[in-house]
Parts: C-alpha cells; sequence; structure tokens
C-alpha cells in the first residue's frame, strides 16, 4: 500500500525491561542452582571440592548427553520411552562384540549403530505409520529391554578389552578434573543449543511444536523432522550406552533400569514443555546440574537413593505446577 | 471376516481361542481345568488394573504411576499384619484402598485443577510413591511369616473352584461395565475423550471427569495392592515393578484408543486374558520366562498397528457420487 | 408475561486486543425466527457463545422470559431452555445416534441406571419427527453431514428448548435437505419455539425470517421486522457502505497464462477441474462452505495427492507431492483456518514471516536476525502490520494482523502463483480493507492470484472471473461485466431458477 495511510512505527525489539529477565525460566533455574550449590555447602564439608563435584558428573552426564535430543522431541510433542532399553540392548550388542574379539574403538561404533538403528525404527513407526509416540516407545521399551534379557537372563557380560574403560572412567584433562563423558556432554550441549537456537533446522523445530498443522502447511516436512530427531535420540543413547558400559565394565539386562525417568525429569525441569514449542538447551543444561548436584549433596549426607527419587518425582511435578499458578495468581489468562 | 474386522472384541477372543487350543494341544495339562482357573487367578490383579486405566485412557489420559501406588498401598496393608495380625480381613483391604484412593486423588486433583499433563504427573508419582516405600518402611520387607495367615488367606480362599481374588476381579468387572454403559456419568467418559469441546456443550464436565477417573484408578491400585501382597506373600519396594506397562499394553491389546473415546470392558479383559494366557504358557512351552518382556513389546506394537488401521479416516465426502458410494457401503 | 422468550440487554465482550461486541440489545419472540445477519467477525459467533453458556459477558443482563439469568456454563443455558446446533456438527462419533440426543440428560430409571429402552423409543420417536431414515441405534460415524444435522437438530427437539439457535444449518446440505430443514423450522416455529437463524444465504433469510438484527464489528446496527428492509438495505447495514464503492477495483493489463490445471480429481472431494490462471489475473473462486474448494487448493499445494489429473506451471508441468515441491515451484497457500493452519501463535512476528522463507537468511550455517529484521521490516511495512514491535508473539496481535502477517510469510517466498482461501474471515473491517487493497496490488505486480471467498461483495469486487463450484466440481463460470450476484448464487446453490 504505497499510499497508505498514517503508520504506526514498530520496533525492532521490545523494549529491555528487568521484569522480562527474571520471570525467565532459566532465571529461575539459575537461582535455584545457585541455592543448591548453597545448600550443598552447608550440609556437607565435603561438598565444595573439585574432586567431588567431577566425580559426581560421571553419573549424570551420560543421562545428560540423552536429555539433549530428548528435549528437541518433547519440543515437538513427541517422547521416547525407551531410550534406557536402547541402552540396554546396545549394551548387550558390545558386549557380545567384546567376546568376538573387537577393539575399543569397534565397540564404540557398534553401540552408537545400534542406538541408532533403534531410533530409526521407532522413528518409522511413528512416522511412516503415524502411530502416537507415546504408545510405540512403551512398546519398544519391552521388546529392546527383552531382547536383552532374551540373551542374557539373569547372566552377565564382564569381559572387555584393555583400554575400552578409558573412555567412560577417564578423565579428559587432568586439572581441573574433568571426565570424558562430561566433556562430551558439555560439547554436545553447544552444538544442540546453536542447532537449536541458531539455525534454521531449530526455527523449524519450534513451529512444528507450537503448531504442527501450520507447520506443514508452510511447507515444513514435519514427519522427517521427527525422523531425524527420533534417530538422533537412538544414536545419543548409544553413545550413552558405550560410555556407561565403559564406566562400569559389565552389562546386564537391567542396566539402565527407570533411567528414562531421570532424563525425562531433566528435560521437564529444564522449562521443556510437554505441549510442544517450548524449551530451550541452557534450560535442560541447568536442570542436569540442579539434579545432579542435588543428587550429590544429598547422597553426601547419606539419603538413600530412593528417597532421593522421591524428591525428584516431587520436583517434576512442582516444576510444572509452580510455572502454572504463578500465571493464574498473575491473571494471565490462557486461550 | 468383515464382520472380524469391524468387531475387534470377537477377533480378538478368537485369537485368544486359537492360541489357548494350540498351547492346549502341545501340552494338554494346559488345558486342564485346575490350570485354566489358575491361570485366571493370576490374571485377575491384570483384569482389575487393566479396566482401570481404561478407563483413564478413555479420557485422554493416562495413569503410569499405578503400579507404584499398587506396591505402597501393599506396603502399608501389609504393615498393619504385621502389627495387627488378628484384625479382621476387611481391615486390611480398607487400608489398602484408602491409601490408593488418596494417592489416586493427589494425581487426578492437581491433573484437573491445575492442568498437569496426565504423563508428567504420573511420571512424578511413579517415582515419589516407589520412593515412600522405602521412606516409610526404612528398606525393610514384610515376609509372609510376620504377616499372619487372615491377612494371606483371604485372596485364595477357594468360591465355586476359583479364588476370590477371581470373584473380586468378576464383580468389579460387572460394575466397571454397569458404570461405563448404563450410567450418564460412565457415557459422560466416552464422550469427553471422543471430542472434549462436544462434551463442554452438553454440560459434561472434564475436570470432574478427570479427577473421578483418577481416584477409581487409585482405588484399583490400593485393592490390587492387598491383593498381590497377600497372594505372593512379600511387601518391599520392589513389587509390580514395571507392571504399568503391561497394564497398559493389555489395553492397547483390547483396542484401547491412547486417542480418548474408544474402548470397552470386554476388549479389555480379552487384552489382559492374552498377556495372562502368554506369562503361563511359557513354561509349559518349555520357553524361558525371559522372552516375556520381549514378547510383550512385540504384541503391543502389533496391536496398535492393527488399532492404527482400523482408525484411519479418509477424505471428506463432497463428490455426490461417492457420498452415495458411502451410504450404500453401510446400508 | 413477555412474549420474549429471551432477551439480551447492552451486552459487551471484549478480549485482550479485540472488542468483540459492544452494547448490543435484541429479544427473540416466541413463534418466531429472528435472523441474525452480519459479516464474519461482527460479533455473532459471540452472542451464540454467551447464549450457550461458553462466554459470560462483561457487562448486560440476559433475561429468559423475565428473569434475570447468568449462563455460567454451557449447562445452565441448557437448563434454561436453549439449544443450539452449530455450524459444524460437534458430537460423538464412536457413540449412537440416540447416546447423541441426550447426552448430558440421559433418562435414568429409578436405579439411577440409563433407561435404554426409554431412551431409544424417544429418539425413535423425535426422529420419526424429522423424517430421519436412520436408526437410533446407528453410530454416528456412519451417518452423512446432513444426517449428523438432524441428529442436532433431535438433540434440540429431545430437550424441548424454547429457544433454538441454528449456525448457518444449511451450509453443507443439499437443496433438499435444506427445504426438509425448513419444513422443520415452521413445524417448530407453529410449537411456540423462538429460532435465531444465522446465515450469509440471503434468499433463506427473507423465505424463513419474521425479523432480523444486524451486527456490524461488535455493534448492533439495525433491526425490526424483515419485511421493513429490502436485500440491498440489509447489504449496505452489514457492510456499512453501499457496495461498489467498497472494492475500487484496478485496472490491470493480464499477461500470459502461468497455471494451467486439466481435470485434477480426487477420489471423493472434487473431480475433473480444469481451469486456467494467467499472470495478473485474479480468479475467483466461489462455492458453498463444503464446496470442495478448499480441498482443489490443498491438493495444488501438495498436501493431497490427485488420482488424476496433470497441472502447469510456467508451461513445465509440475509434480503435486508435497508442499515443500509446491512451494519450491512458486506456488503459496494461504489457508483458510489461520488459528490452526496459518498462524505459530507462539513465534514472534519475525519468526513467522520468515518461516518459508528461512533458507534466504542463512549465512554459512546459521540464521542471521538482522537479515531476518529487515525483510519482517520491509513485509510488515508494505502490509502495514500494527504492532509494537517485531519480536511480539503473534498471539498478541488482531485477527486482521495476524492475518497481514501470515500473508506476509508467503509473499517473503516470491510467488508466482498465490492462492488466498478466505483472507479475510473473522478479521476487522480496518484491516479487511488492507487486505483486499494489498491482493489488488499483488495482482498489480505480475503475481496471479487465486481467490477463494464465501463472501459474493469481496469475490465480485476483485475478481477478473468467477469459476462457481458445487459438490466437488465446477458448475460455471462467470467473467467480469457479465455476472450478476444472483446467478453465482444460484448456481452455487443449485436453484432451479439458475440461467
Amino acid at each position: 500500500m504505497s499510499n497508505a495511510t498514517q503508520r504506526t512505527e514498530v520496533l525492532d525489539r521490545e523494549p529491555f525491561r528487568w521484569s522480562n529477565l527474571f520471570l525467565r525460566w532459566e532465571f529461575i533455574l539459575a537461582l535455584l542452582l545457585i541455592g543448591v550449590m548453597v545448600m550443598g555447602t552447608v550440609i556437607s564439608k565435603y561438598f565444595l571440592d573439585i574432586w567431588t563435584l567431577s566425580d559426581a558428573t560421571f553419573n549424570f552426564s551420560e543421562k545428560a548427553i540423552i536429555a539433549l535430543p530428548m528435549a528437541l522431541l518433547i519440543l515437538t510433542r513427541e517422547i521416547d520411552l525407551s531410550v534406557a532399553a536402547i541402552i540396554a540392548l546396545a549394551s548387550l550388542a558390545m558386549g557380545l562384540c567384546a567376546g568376538l574379539g573387537y577393539g575399543p574403538w569397534a565397540l564404540a561404533a557398534i553401540g552408537l549403530v545400534v542406538g541408532l538403528a533403534c531410533g530409526v525404527f521407532n522413528g518409522l513407526l511413528v512416522t511412516k505409520i503415524g502411530l502416537p509416540s507415546i504408545v510405540v516407545t512403551i512398546g519398544t521399551m519391552s521388546l529392546f529391554r527383552g531382547l536383552a534379557q532374551v540373551v542374557l537372563g539373569d547372566q552377565a557380560i564382564t569381559t572387555y578389552p584393555a583400554g575400552f574403560s578409558t573412555l567412560g572412567q577417564g578423565y579428559l584433562i587432568k586439572w581441573p578434573p574433568i571426565a570424558w563423558s562430561f566433556a562430551l556432554f558439555l560439547i554436545l550441549a553447544a552444538i544442540f543449543a546453536v542447532a537449536l537456537h541458531r539455525t534454521a533446522f531449530g526455527r523449524r523445530l519450534y513451529a512444528i511444536g507450537n503448531n504442527p498443522t501450520a507447520a506443514k502447511f508452510s511447507g515444513i516436512p514435519v514427519e522427517k523432522y521427527k525422523l531425524v530427531l527420533f534417530s538422533l535420540t537412538g544414536l545419543m543413547a548409544g553413545l550413552a550406552a558405550f560410555l556407561l558400559t565403559s564406566r562400569i565394565g559389565s552389562t546386564r539386562s537391567n542396566i539402565a533400569l527407570g533411567w528414562e525417568l531421570d532424563i525425562i525429569t531433566m528435560v521437564i525441569l529444564g522449562g521443556v514443555s510437554i505441549a510442544g514449542g517450548v524449551g530451550t538447551v541452557g534450560g535442560v543444561v541447568l536442570a542436569v546440574f540442579i539434579l545432579g548436584f542435588a543428587t550429590l549433596a544429598l547422597s553426601l549426607i547419606n539419603v538413600p537413593g530412593i528417597v532421593i527419587s522421591v524428591l525428584m518425582g516431587l520436583l517434576l511435578i512442582v516444576s510444572i505446577a509452580v510455572p502454572i499458578m504463578i500465571r493464574r495468581v498473575m491473571g494471565f489468562r490462557g486461550v | 471376516m468383515n464382520l472380524l474386522l469391524k468387531n475387534r472384541e470377537l477377533a480378538l477372543a478368537l485369537i485368544v481361542g486359537v492360541m489357548i487350543t494350540g498351547i492346549g494341544l502341545y501340552a494338554p495339562a494346559f488345558v486342564s481345568p485346575d490350570n485354566l482357573a489358575y491361570v485366571l487367578d493370576d490374571t485377575s490383579i491384570l483384569f482389575m488394573m487393566a479396566m482401570a486405566q481404561m478407563m483413564v485412557i478413555l479420557t485422554r489420559g493416562i495413569d503410569l504411576s499405578v503400579a507404584s501406588n499398587l506396591a505402597l498401598s501393599g506396603m502399608f496393608s501389609a504393615s498393619l499384619a504385621q502389627n495387627f495380625p488378628e484384625l479382621p480381613v476387611i481391615a486390611y483391604i480398607a487400608l489398602a484402598v484408602v491409601s490408593g484412593t488418596l494417592l489416586g486423588l493427589f494425581n487426578g486433583s492437581l491433573i484437573s485443577w491445575l492442568g498437569i499433563p496426565p504423563i508428567a504427573m504420573t511420571l512424578g508419582t511413579l517415582a515419589a510413591y516407589r520412593g515412600l516405600i522405602v521412606v516409610y518402611g526404612g528398606g525393610n520387607q514384610v515376609n509372609a511369616s510376620e504377616m499372619g495367615d487372615i491377612f494371606q488367606n483371604f485372596p485364595k480362599t477357594p468360591v465355586l473352584g476359583v479364588t476370590a481374588t477371581f470373584w473380586i476381579m468378576v464383580v468389579l468387572a460387572i460394575s466397571f461395565w454397569i458404570f461405563l454403559g448404563q450410567t450418564r456419568t460412565g457415557r459422560g467418559l466416552y464422550a469427553v475423550g471422543g471430542n472434549p469441546v462436544a462434551a463442554r456443550y452438553c454440560g459434561v464436565d472434564l475436570k470432574r471427569q478427570q479427577l473421578l477417573v483418577y481416584v477409581v484408578s487409585g482405588a484399583i491400585a490400593g485393592l490390587c495392592g492387598y491383593l498381590w501382597v497377600a497372594r505372593y506373600g512379600v511387601a518391599y519396594s520392589e513389587i509390580a515393578s514395571g507392571f504399568e506397562l503391561t497394564v497398559i499394553a493389555a489395553c492397547v491389546i483390547g483396542g484401547v484408543s491412547i486417542a480418548g473415546g474408544v474402548g470397552t470392558v470386554v476388549g479389555t479383559l480379552l487384552g489382559a486374558l492374552f498377556f495372562g494366557v502368554i506369562v503361563n504358557a511359557l513354561p509349559v512351552m518349555q520357553i524361558t520366562p525371559f522372552w516375556q518382556m520381549a514378547i510383550s513389546g512385540a504384541v503391543i506394537l502389533a496391536a496398535v498397528m492393527i488399532n492404527a488401521r482400523g482408525e484411519q479416516r479418509a477424505g471428506k465426502l463432497i463428490l455426490p457420487e461417492a457420498r452415495r458410494a458411502a451410504a450404500g457401503g453401510k446400508a | 408475561m413477555s412474549p420474549y422468550i429471551l432477551s439480551l440487554f447492552n451486552v459487551s465482550k471484549s478480549f485482550p486486543g479485540v472488542r468483540a461486541l459492544h452494547d448490543v440489545s435484541l429479544a427473540l419472540k416466541a413463534g418466531e425466527v429472528t435472523a441474525l445477519v452480519g459479516e464474519n467477525g461482527a460479533g455473532k459467533s459471540t452472542i451464540v457463545k454467551i447464549l450457550t453458556g461458553i462466554y459470560t459477558p462483561d457487562t448486560g443482563e440476559i433475561r429468559v422470559r423475565d428473569a434475570v439469568k447468568t449462563f455460567a456454563s454451557p449447562r445452565d443455558s441448557w437448563s434454561a431452555g436453549i439449544a443450539a446446533i452449530h455450524q459444524e456438527t460437534v458430537m460423538f462419533d464412536e457413540l449412537t445416534v440416540a447416546e447423541n440426543i441426550f447426552m448430558g440428560h440421559m433418562p435414568v430409571k429409578s436405579t439411577r441406571l440409563v433407561d435404554w429402552a426409554l431412551m431409544k423409543a424417544e429418539a425413535a420417536a423425535l426422529l420419526k419427527r424429522v423424517d430421519a431414515g436412520f436408526s437410533p441405534d446407528t453410530k454416528l460415524k456412519d451417518l452423512s453431514v446432513a444426517q449428523k444435522h438432524l441428529v442436532e437438530i433431535t438433540r434440540a427437539l429431545s430437550h424441548d428448548a424454547s429457544l433454538i439457535i441454528m449456525d448457518e444449518p444449511t451450509a453443507a446440505l443439499s437443496r433438499n435437505e435444506i427445504d426438509d430443514l425448513f419444513r422443520i423450522i415452521a413445524q417448530l416455529k407453529a410449537e411456540g419455539r423462538a429460532i435465531l437463524f444465522i446465515s450469509h444465504k440471503f434468499d433463506e433469510i427473507f423465505r424463513l425470517a419474521d425479523s432480523f438484527v444486524c451486527l456490524r464489528d461488535g455493534e448492533k446496527v439495525g433491526d425490526g421486522p424483515i419485511s421493513s428492509v429490502t436485500e440491498a438495505k440489509l447489504v449496505s447495514l452489514m457492510v456499512g457502505r453501499p457496495i461498489d464503492q467498497v472494492f475500487p477495483k484496478r485496472d490491470i493489463a493480464i499477461g500470459e497464462t502461468v497455471l494451467t490445471v486439466k481435470d485434477l480429481s480426487n477420489a471423493t472431494e472434487f473431480a475433473d477441474v480444469s481451469f486456467d490462471l494467467r499472470k495478473g489475473e485474479i480468479l475467483g473462486f466461489y462455492g458453498l462452505v463444503g464446496a470442495g474448494r478448499s480441498e482443489i487448493m490443498q491438493c495444488l499445494f501438495g498436501l493431497t495427492q490427485p488420482i488424476r489429473g496433470t497441472v502447469t506451471l510456467n508451461g513445465q508441468s509440475i509434480k503435486l507431492t508435497s508442499p515443500e515441491q509446491s512451494i519450491a515451484a512458486g506456488i503459496s497457500y494461504v489457508p483458510e483456518d489461520r488459528q490452526h493452519q496459518g498462524a505459530v501463535l507462539d513465534l514472534s512476528i519475525r519468526e513467522n514471516v520468515t518461516l518459508v522463507s528461512i533458507a534466504q537468511h542463512v549465512r554459512g550455517l546459521f540464521l542471521n536476525r538482522k537479515s531476518e529484521l529487515d525483510a519482517t521490516r520491509s513485509l510488515g511495512h508494505r502490509l502495514d502490520v500494527r504492532a509494537a514491535h517485531w519480536e511480539q508473539r503473534l498471539a498478541d496481535l488482531s485477527g486482521g494482523n495476524q492475518q497481514k502477517v501470515v500473508i506476509a510469510k508467503w509473499l517473503a517466498a516470491h510467488p508466482k502463483v498465490i492462492i488466498l482461501d478466505e483472507p479475510t474471515k473473522g478479521i476487522d473491517v480496518g484491516s479487511k480493507a488492507a487486505v483486499h487493497e494489498f491482493i489488488g496490488e499483488l495482482a498489480e505486480q505480475g503475481l496471479a492470484v487465486i481467490l477463494v471467498s464465501s463472501e459474493l461483495p469481496e469475490i465480485m469486487g476483485l475478481a477478473d472471473r468467477v469459476l462457481v463450484m458445487k459438490e466437488g466440481r465446477i458448475v460455471a463460470t462467470f467473467n467480469r461485466g457479465s455476472w450478476s450476484a444472483e446467478a453465482i448464487v444460484s448456481a452455487a446453490t443449485g436453484a432451479r431458477e439458475a440461467a
């Protein structure tokens, strides 16, 4: 409209306001992380020690690596409950091949390939046949772990080649002590953050998560993108399987049992909405640290693991309930 | 053939029938009345849990916390028996049901009032409820010798050749059938799941329905907690671990649509029976029980694929000839 | 006792950024059909939602008979004797006809169990009253659209509603089915019920209604007995000015053929669709809701696959397999359902505008925000998008501005052919004028435009040619200058008096 009437001035971006920063979920998570660090320091004199903290990273890095692609899946309204079962199957494959005399790097490749294959299988069922991912991955969760159980029964594979434990148990840098698995997590988190927040790929994921129909009507191949995400989740589960097997040096059919829960908790606490379209990699990384270091602090004062899981379960619920309540109190209305 | 495709229950009943016959031909002992009674008894808890889960799924929800609820309520009940072994059995049952109901109420109230997604809510309580067993019991288990006979004998009491557990299940199944098929509220559940917006126009209240189904789901889980602990004679933090998946699988096999609004009591019972037969046939067929999980996974995937085929919808019927063809096909 | 079954007094309702209703009063008399007329977005559906208890008014009063009522929920409205039949049937496919009729108020026995025998008998009796030829045991999913409408009407009867709201009940019905419906309406009238009839079709309004209420931009702009107005008067009330002045048709030189569609057919939705489209041309598609227009456009856009037929773009045959390919070939499609298919409400204006053309803003591997912002600013200014800043969420904009952003998204993809499916549905008058002017501008710049619209003034004001569709087929073609509103409408409805 060349000769249009008076135009309104439209700013390039929203004027900065402190209240917007304070209301960001990442800001709240950062405060929570500081709170956890302070609490840890207060309740245990062993907490604030570089070696203690470094040790703790072994316990969450493998899960955290899977949380990254899981965040993207949940962002696009899908879910993968079979990740822990994929670990079992990938670990089994590595164990069997170790028995055939393969070296450490070949085993790593096998773990990744099996993980990827499982992810592709999930993805094809969801995208090609159009099945709900929750049912598909409940099914494959039984199938994958079931296959591991068929082969292993109640036995364990514990013979792995020399050097296999390096990546799972070793450090990339001696000082400050940074474990291989933790370093991998940090690198992957950076890659995922850039991919989600700075590329066309990431932008399209947000569009899919917010409105899959409009995304499809905008020429985004929604099904292909979802297939990629399921495959990526499988691949990362394969990587985690390699790191975990390498760290503990054994494969049982119940390896990583129940991990899907911890991983999904990381993602949801990180601010990724199960309804899709909302969430950042930064939030998930913060949630990983909060959960990891809170677990460390509690175990340092001898709180049993299962009690910690009560707290984690409640934290998951609270982390969804609180924003809803804040919104209600502040009078925002959902449409 | 067409009839079979249209009527899932009939098809499923046939499959289960063929399975039982096949196993019976291979191992005649499997089809002896005693063994069949045993299979029914052994599957009763799954029957009950699957029916409750079906009701939740009808409203487009899911309750992943049922197995943890079962274990926690069972623990409370066992612990009452440990301390007061001479109470009438109804007291142990009542405690388990009350505990289960309250745990279900917690799920239901947060889901319906705050609108927390059911999958996230019950994933959280799945972890929390199981952990509470240890918080409560300090990690100790209650063994058969500590529970007392009153507590343990009731579920196994034979009535007309089958156990009391089975008869409880039958009573519940009939109640569910009446509730879902013959009451306003029950039909309302189908309406809410099939089309929440239209249901609202009809004055059917989603929030009340949600609260109801999670409370009922919790109550049944509590009841099954007592039955499970009394039957297997042990209560500790790991019982029925992962059982929620079997329960959901039974629903999916029974034709319950995870998208809501579709599912029947008979179908769900057949889905659960399918599982019960497989689990009990494996030892008879000399297959290690380690196959059970893989088979159930494969069966879930197969069932959901078959369901999807039935649910596929064609385009709109705009052309007059297409409308006539569709109308003709149905007449 | 007052003759009015229901009245609204000075009712207003606002949503963030939108004034949906302002100070509207109306009264519905027993035994009368009142037509509620107004353009899309004038506030008709807000009134329906207030009457059915979905919305509560901000101010004003609802009276049933003479008693002041508040409808806090659909149930309140239902118990006050109000039943609504919606534009698109919203019911329960998996349940039986009888259950659909009685959902929310099923008859029960003394045991509190549903009295199936009574329910089926009552349903059968009611179905007989409307001459429905199906049994109450039929599952709803096995019925046609018209039959589903009958179920909804039966539902209103089952409740003995004293006020029945019909929201475009004839949109998806054939001529015979419409006649049946009118017979039923006459019967309801004779029984002393009040009927609020919402329709875009003037012949129906004048045939059926006793009185009318006209809304424009959320305000009542006229009411009275239907005999006191003419069609032309009613149109000018709705639009606010005489029709010819609304759309200044531009003089545009029409160039060579861009798009040729031949014998395009789909299994159930449309058949033998052939047309061509030239550079600078605006080709109108008119027809009733459900005539298959959107379905053809979605097929051209690659969302569904045809079973036969060819499409040629700039002399090259193209395959319709996915939206990506259609976009790459130069076809853009602005869909009808803005909320679900067009806008990504939780993303910003910038992210929406660049969604389709995102590849243009990739430098190396990464997105360049400045380049995105430049594109957004230039398109946003061109379409006169009103917003505080370009990072504002689309959900916070008015419907009209959302639609401008959606159109901007498609222009950013530099299309050769742009398909606009009901581009002004449900947006305010100001935005509407802007969109209309912009459509003309697009044609002037050499784009080939397909305009799908159910608004006759819009299509007659803008299009060079109009294709009329009925039941999945093109039934008539009209050229500018040799058409009349009556002829176009008759072709679309299949009226016997059609030339």
